[in-house]
C-alpha cells in the first residue's frame, strides 16, 4: 500500500492538514491568553464607540462624534477613491506612453522611453514625497495662488475650483445626457445590422460624439441654464466657498498613477509587439487600411496580451495607495490601521478587518478583470 | 529537396493575354546601404504564370513584396493595371485591392474563424452585406475543399487547411493578380501537394500568378516562365524546358545542380 502514489498522496496531504489545524490552535489560544493578560476585551464592540478624532478630508459627513465604525467607512471610501482614479488616469497615460514608445518618430519614442525608464526605477515612497514635498507643498501661499480664469487657484492649500449648483431644471439636462447615451447604444446595434444587411458603413463615432454634447446642450437651452457656479473667493488668509482638492489626495493620485502607467506602457507595447508583422501585413495586402487594421486585426489580439498583466498593475497600485499614510491622506490604514488602532489597542481585530477588506477589494478587481479577459481571450485548438 | 509530383487537373489551354498586368520598370531598392534589387525590368501579361527563383536572400521576395507595397521601392517605377505604385495611399489601396498575396506562414487571424477570415476584407473594404461576404466565402472554401471547416479558427487546423483558407481569403476579394511568396516552404512534405493542387486548378482558370517557389515540379508543370535571381538581378528567365534543360548562366547552372541533385 505504501507504494501505492494514490494512497501515498492521501497519507500526505492528510500530514499536512494536521500541521496547519495545530498551528492554528496554537496562534489563536497564544493570542487569546496574550489579550487576556494584558486586560485588552477582544470583538468588534469598539466599532460602536465614539472615535473623538476628525478627518481633513470624507466623502460622507463626519464629526468626532462618530464612531469607529464611520471611521473605517470613511477611510475604505477614501482609499477607493484614490484607487478608482489612480487606475483610471494610470490606464490612460499608460496607453499613451506604450504607443508613443513604438512611434516611429524618433523624439517621441525617445520621450517615453525616459519617461518609463526614469519613473519605473525610483521607489514609489519617494515620488509620494517629491510631489507632496517637492512640488505641492513648494507652491506659494493662497494670496499669491497661480490661477486659470479667475475660476482654478492652485496654491499650497491645494486646488480649489467652483462648486456647481444645480437648480430647477437641471435634471432635464441629466435625462437628456442620460437619453443620449441610450439613443448612442441603439444607434450602434441600428448601424451594425445595416452593415451586415446592406455594407453600408455608419459614422457611429462622430454621431455619437454629436449626440452626447448637442442633447444636454438643447437641454440647457430650453431650460435657461439651470446651472451656476459658486466660485472660490480669497478671503483673509484663504479660499471661501468653491471646493477644495487637498494637495495630500493631488500628490497621492498623482505618484500612483504616473508610477504605475510606467509599468502599463511596458505592458501596452509587449502587447502590441506580440502581434507578429504578418498579420498587419496580411491586413494590407488584403486592402484594409491602417485604421481597421488596428482595430479588427491588431488590438484584439494584442489586447488579450494586455489584459491579464494590466489586472496586476491594478492590484499594485490599490495596495500601493496605503503608503497615503506617509503624507497624511487620510486612507483606511491612516485613520483606521493607524489612529483608531492606537486609540483602541484593539490590533488584532482592526489588522484582520484592515487586511480582509484589502484581500476583498483585490479579489473583486481580479474577479471583474478575469471576466473580461475570458470575454477577450482567444480559441486556439 | 525531393520534388513534388504535381499534375494538370484538365488539358484545358492556358492563355496568356497580351494585356500587360504588371510592369517594373528600372526599379531598384536599397535598405539603408544595401542594394536589394538593382535595375529589375519585368512585364507580366494577363493570364501569365511566372515562376521566381534563386538562392536565399536573392531578392526574390523583396521583388514580390514591392508589388503590393509591402515594401517600398525608391527608383523606377511600378505599374498595376495601369495604376503607379508611388507613395499616394490612393493609389496603394486600389492596387492592393486587386493583388492578392499568400504567405510562407499563412497569416491568417487567428482571433476569427475561417469564414469571418473569409469575409473581413469583402466587409470592409468592398462594403458588402455580411450574408453576402460569408456566402462568397463559402463558395471559395468550397473550391478550396474544406468547407466543413467555416466555424472552426485557424489554430484548429493543419498548415495545409490554413494554407488553404488563406488562397480562399484571398480569393474573396476577386483578386486580378496572386502573389505567392514560397507558400509551401513551412508545410509538411504530405500536405504541400494539397495546396499545390489548389494553385494549379487557380492556375488554369487564368488567374495572373507570380510565385516564389522551390517547387521545380510545379513551375515545370504550371509556369510559362521562370525567372532566375541572383544578388539583386534578373540573372535569367526562360520557358520551363529550356530554362531546366539548357540553361545559359552559370549562376544558373550551378543553382540547378544544387537543388535537384536529390
Amino acid at each position: 500500500m505504501w507504494n501505492d502514489p494514490h494512497y501515498r498522496a492521501l497519507f500526505f496531504q492528510i500530514l499536512v492538514l494536521g500541521a496547519v489545524i495545530l498551528a492554528g490552535v496554537f496562534l489563536v489560544n497564544n493570542t487569546i491568553s496574550n489579550l487576556e493578560r494584558q486586560g485588552i476585551a477582544s470583538g468588534f464592540s469598539f466599532l460602536d464607540k465614539t472615535a473623538g478624532f476628525s478627518i481633513g478630508e470624507s466623502l460622507i459627513e463626519y464629526s468626532e462624534e462618530d464612531t469607529y465604525g464611520r471611521t473605517f467607512m470613511v477611510g475604505l471610501l477614501n482609499t477607493m477613491l484614490v484607487a478608482f482614479i489612480g487606475c483610471i488616469l494610470a490606464t490612460i497615460l499608460g496607453f499613451i506612453v506604450g504607443i508613443a514608445r513604438l512611434s516611429r518618430n524618433w523624439m517621441v519614442s525617445r520621450i517615453a522611453t525616459v519617461y518609463i525608464e526614469t519613473l519605473r526605477n525610483i521607489p514609489l515612497l519617494l515620488q509620494i514625497f517629491f510631489w507632496y514635498f517637492a512640488v505641492l507643498r513648494a507652491l506659494p501661499s493662497p494670496r499669491e495662488s497661480a490661477t486659470f480664469g479667475e475660476s482654478f487657484f492652485l496654491n499650497n492649500r491645494g486646488l480649489s475650483y467652483p462648486r456647481p449648483l444645480y437648480e430647477d431644471g437641471f435634471s432635464l439636462v441629466v435625462w437628456a445626457f442620460i437619453a443620449a447615451i441610450a439613443a448612442i447604444v441603439i444607434i450602434a446595434r441600428w448601424a451594425r445590422k445595416r452593415q451586415d444587411a446592406t455594407g453600408q458603413q455608419f459614422h457611429t463615432f462622430y454621431v455619437g460624439l454629436g449626440l452626447i454634447i448637442g442633447l444636454p446642450l438643447l437641454a440647457a437651452i430650453v431650460t435657461g441654464f439651470p446651472l451656476s457656479w459658486e466660485y472660490p473667493v480669497l478671503k483673509g488668509f484663504n479660499f471661501q466657498g468653491g471646493k477644495v482638492m487637498s494637495p495630500e489626495f493631488v500628490s497621492l493620485v498623482l505618484a500612483l498613477s504616473t508610477y504605475t502607467a510606467s509599468f502599463i506602457a511596458e505592458i501596452v507595447r509587449a502587447g502590441i509587439m506580440a502581434v507578429s508583422h504578418g498579420q498587419t501585413e496580411a491586413a494590407f495586402s488584403l486592402g484594409l487600411q491602417r485604421g481597421p487594421t488596428l482595430r479588427l486585426v491588431i488590438i484584439p489580439q494584442a489586447l488579450r496580451v494586455i489584459i491579464p498583466p494590466l489586472t496586476s498593475q491594478y492590484l499594485n497600485l490599490t495596495k500601493n495607495s496605503s503608503l497615503a499614510a506617509a503624507i497624511a491622506y487620510p486612507d483606511l490604514v491612516l485613520v483606521f490601521a493607524g489612529t483608531a488602532l492606537m486609540q483602541t489597542g484593539q490590533a488584532v481585530e482592526i489588522l484582520s478587518m484592515t487586511m480582509a477588506i484589502y484581500l476583498l477589494l483585490s479579489l473583486l478587481i481580479s474577479a471583474f478583470m478575469n471576466w473580461y479577459n475570458k470575454k477577450m481571450a482567444l480559441v486556439e485548438r | 529537396m525531393e520534388e513534388v509530383e504535381v499534375s494538370r487537373h484538365s488539358d484545358k489551354e492556358m492563355v496568356v493575354s497580351e494585356d500587360v498586368m504588371i510592369e517594373l520598370k528600372a526599379m531598384h531598392k536599397w535598405y539603408g546601404e544595401f542594394h536589394v534589387l538593382k535595375n529589375i525590368d519585368l512585364t507580366v501579361h494577363k493570364g501569365e504564370r511566372i515562376v521566381i527563383c534563386g538562392p536565399s536572400g536573392s531578392g526574390k521576395s523583396t521583388l514580390i513584396r514591392c508589388i503590393n507595397r509591402l515594401e517600398e521601392h525608391q527608383q523606377g517605377q511600378i505599374i498595376v493595371e495601369g495604376t503607379e505604385l508611388t507613395g499616394d495611399l490612393k493609389h496603394i489601396e486600389i492596387i492592393r485591392r486587386d493583388v492578392g498575396m499568400l504567405f510562407q506562414h499563412f497569416n491568417l487571424f487567428p482571433h476569427l474563424t475561417v469564414l469571418e477570415n473569409c469575409a473581413l476584407a469583402p466587409i470592409w473594404v468592398r462594403k458588402m452585406p455580411r450574408g453576402e461576404a460569408e456566402k462568397i466565402g463559402m463558395k471559395y472554401l468550397e473550391r478550396v475543399r474544406i468547407p466543413e471547416q467555416a466555424h472552426k479558427y485557424p489554430g484548429q487546423l493543419s498548415g495545409g487547411q490554413q494554407q488553404r483558407v488563406a488562397i480562399a481569403r484571398s480569393l474573396c476579394m476577386s483578386p486580378k493578380v496572386m502573389l505567392f511568396d514560397e507558400p509551401t516552404s513551412a508545410l509538411d512534405p504530405e500536405m504541400i501537394k494539397e495546396v499545390l493542387d489548389v494553385m494549379v486548378e487557380l492556375a488554369e482558370e487564368g488567374m495572373t500568378m507570380l510565385c516564389v517557389t522551390h517547387e521545380m515540379g510545379f513551375a515545370k508543370t504550371v509556369a510559362n516562365r521562370v525567372i532566375f535571381m541572383d544578388d539583386g538581378e534578373i540573372i535569367e528567365e526562360n520557358e520551363p524546358q529550356e530554362f531546366f534543360n539548357n540553361p545559359q548562366n552559370d549562376r544558373t547552372k550551378l543553382f540547378l545542380s544544387q537543388i535537384l541533385q536529390h
